[in-house]
């Protein structure tokens, strides 16, 4: 009887670790093939395409330059390999403004045989039309449809998903606004995490200790947007006016929140790993005449570098995936960060500011997607590297 | 060399030591024999200060090395930590090089010179009967080693700092035998250089590497005299009760 028990459970805890593991390796699956999906989008807007003169030598744009020609920053063919005209971008409200309501009919059944017209008589232009009204006629050209290039979304300076008629699908500013949040928000939070860490461990009477502990616990148990909210209301406001900003909603507010959200974990990690340093270690050192502080940076760091690093892994994690604070304090610009005190925007908060506006099984959705499966490479190579580091430290 | 006179040590409310006086001879082996928990890691503890880590303690008597009060008021505790190697139960090695382990009690003392440590460092190798097994890998983990070679670094660390005192822990119970014998032929030969003072439970291991014997229960030292006397013919009845195996 006691045998079959036995047996059940042992069966019941493989069926529950296996579907755990299977679980979570789907979600990656997902997560990648939507991302995937990303790839395979036109560079022009779903339903629309790009016309030009039947005469007209150029077949394909990339979508840096389709941008630059609607944004009359590109204003010759030349430029983009065709002959010498000036360019003129037609949307349809350029369409609407030119020819009168009559003279396009009913349902703009006339549509078709004006755009003809007016191709012949402006040799250089563009149009952006939807498909349905494209004229099947030798004068009027079709641009290629050119998927979006991988190139350009992990070199693209620019993030405007909502833009016409291509879209900007520019990783750089995000990842970098990520990459620098993160970085900064470290850079506080580690050696302050470290030092309340060794504090707590080897310095603070037990008595102080029972009482910072549960404290610094408490701290990580706060939800992320009461932190924003804090952020938002206190931090803002005063790093605008002690640093003279134009607005205060900054990446360095952005960093200062992260930092103060990752301590506890840092902390009590980092704490744990130094007290677990084997008391005969300890007194080894100490019987050998070395201080007490020359015990805990010669012997007990490195005895905790392990743990120390998962700390560091787990304060990175926090901060390089935290969405809602950052969110809230971070300003929210696609911009490439130059400066500590400018906007920038995150690659979570985009996830999560764009995600209920992009369209299910659009570029722009797929889009959001391939951001996660960044987000979920930067927290692998952080972990393993981390892992390595620290093999490496007690393998020397 | 080690001396006591009238020790008597607490932790909190208990009574862990009894009126202790001894006079441990130089370049000598001593050993502590008697029942778990009867105070003799406590006892060797005293004389490295090793007791002052431990909250709620208190000490009364005296504690001398060489005649001075190692807990008088003036006393540097790791200077005088400094004169006391000590080897623990369980090899203990920090997470650095077999070199920098050795070299370690070197390098806190501020000390720089780096032939000096080199020397120092093999010399104290070659003291503890390692030099051959590891020279060719000093830059290597000392987590590579095995227990007893681990036990044997921790000699020879506790012997870099040249310490007059080397006080030992049981330092062959977590062995395999011929790791014990290792260290037992190593302590005798340390003795012409150094006085030895070594916990253990094991009573043929006492009787094989002491030249004194102190036998401990219940926090008092019953007996204390040379060791074939204490085994073959004890002058106490608890002590013969206890080497003959009736309790403990």
């Amino acid at each position: 009887m006691r045998r079959a028990i036995e047996k059940v459970v042992e069966g019941l805890l493989t069926v529950s670790g296996a579907t755990t593991s299977a679980i979570i390796l789907l979600i990656v699956v997902f997560l990648f093939k939507e991302g995937a999906g990303f790839f395979r989008h036109s560079n022009v807007e779903n339903g629309y395409s790009l016309c030009v003169s039947g005469k007209n030598p150029v077949y394909r744009l990339s979508s840096d330059e389709i941008k630059k020609i609607f944004d009359y920053e590109i204003v010759s063919w030349d430029e983009v390999g065709g002959e010498s005209i000036e360019i003129v971008p037609f949307r349809m409200g350029n369409i609407m403004e030119r020819y009168s309501e009559e003279e396009l009919g009913e349902d703009y059944i006339n549509l078709p045989a004006k755009i003809i017209e007016v191709t012949k008589e402006i040799p250089g232009i563009i149009l952006f039309l939807p498909l349905q009204y494209i004229p099947d006629d030798v004068s009027v050209k079709k641009i290629e449809d050119s998927r979006i290039d991988v190139s350009d979304f992990f070199a693209g300076t620019d993030w405007i998903p909502t833009a016409t008629p291509s879209p900007q699908f520019g990783l750089l500013p995000l990842l970098l606004g990520t990459l620098w949040v993160g970085l900064f928000a470290i850079i506080i939070a580690l050696p302050l995490g470290l030092g309340v860490a060794i504090y707590m461990a080897e310095l603070a009477t037990p008595r102080i200790r029972n009482v910072l502990k549960p404290m610094i616990e408490l701290l990580a148990g706060i939800p992320s947007v009461v932190y924003g909210f804090f952020g938002l209301v206190v931090l803002v406001p005063f790093i605008q006016r002690t640093l003279n900003l134009p607005v205060g909603e900054t990446a360095f507010a952005g960093s200062i929140v992260l930092a103060i959200m990752s301590l506890p974990t840092i902390i009590t990690v980092a704490e744990d790993a130094m007290r677990n340093t084997p008391q005969t270690v300890r007194e080894a050192s100490l019987g050998l005449g070395a201080s007490h502080w020359q015990t805990i940076y010669r012997v007990i760091i490195p005895y905790s570098l392990s743990g120390i690093s998962a700390a560091v892994v787990l304060g990175i994690g926090r901060a390089v995936g935290e969405t809602m604070a950052v969110l809230m304090v971070t300003g929210n610009a696609a911009v490439i960060p130059q400066t500590l005190f400018e906007p920038v925007r995150t690659i979570p908060a985009t996830i999560a500011a764009e995600l209920g506006e992009a369209p299910a099984g659009g570029a722009h959705y797929n889009a959001l997607f391939v951001l996660g499966c960044i987000l979920f490479i930067i927290t692998v190579v952080v972990s393993i590297s981390a892992e390595l580091i620290s093999k490496k430290r007690v393998d020397s | 060399m080690l001396e006591t006179r009238k020790v008597n040590f607490y932790y909190g409310d208990f009574h862990a030591l009894k009126e202790i006086n001894i006079k441990i001879p130089a370049n000598s082996v001593t050993a502590f024999i008697g029942p778990s928990g009867c105070g003799k890691s406590t006892f060797l503890r005293l004389f490295n200060r090793m007791n002052d880590l431990i909250p709620d303690t208190r000490l009364t008597g005296e504690c001398l090395i060489r005649g001075e009060n190692i807990y008088h008021k003036s006393v540097d505790v790791s200077v005088l930590r400094k004169k006391t190697g000590m080897v623990f139960q369980k090899p203990n090695p920090f997470p650095k090089t077999i070199f920098e382990n050795v070299a370690y009690g070197l390098r806190v003392d501020g000390i720089s010179n780096r032939s000096f440590i080199a020397d120092r460092v093999e010399q104290s190798l070659k003291s503890a009967a390692l030099w051959d097994e590891v020279k060719d890998k000093l830059k290597k983990s000392a987590f590579e080693l095995s227990g007893g070679q681990q036990q044997r670094l921790c000699i020879a660390r506790a012997l870099a700092i040249s310490p007059s005192v080397i006080l030992m822990d049981e330092p062959a119970s977590a062995l395999d035998p011929i790791s014990t014998s290792k260290i037992e032929d190593l302590i005798h030969t340390l003795k012409k250089d150094y006085t030895i003072v070594i916990v253990t439970h094991n009573m043929q291991q006492a009787a094989r590497i002491s030249d004194k014997t102190g036998f401990f229960m219940l926090g008092e030292l019953i007996e204390y005299d040379d060791t074939k006397k204490i085994f073959l013919n004890p002058s106490k009845e608890e002590t013969q009760n206890y080497i003959t195996g009736r309790f403990g």
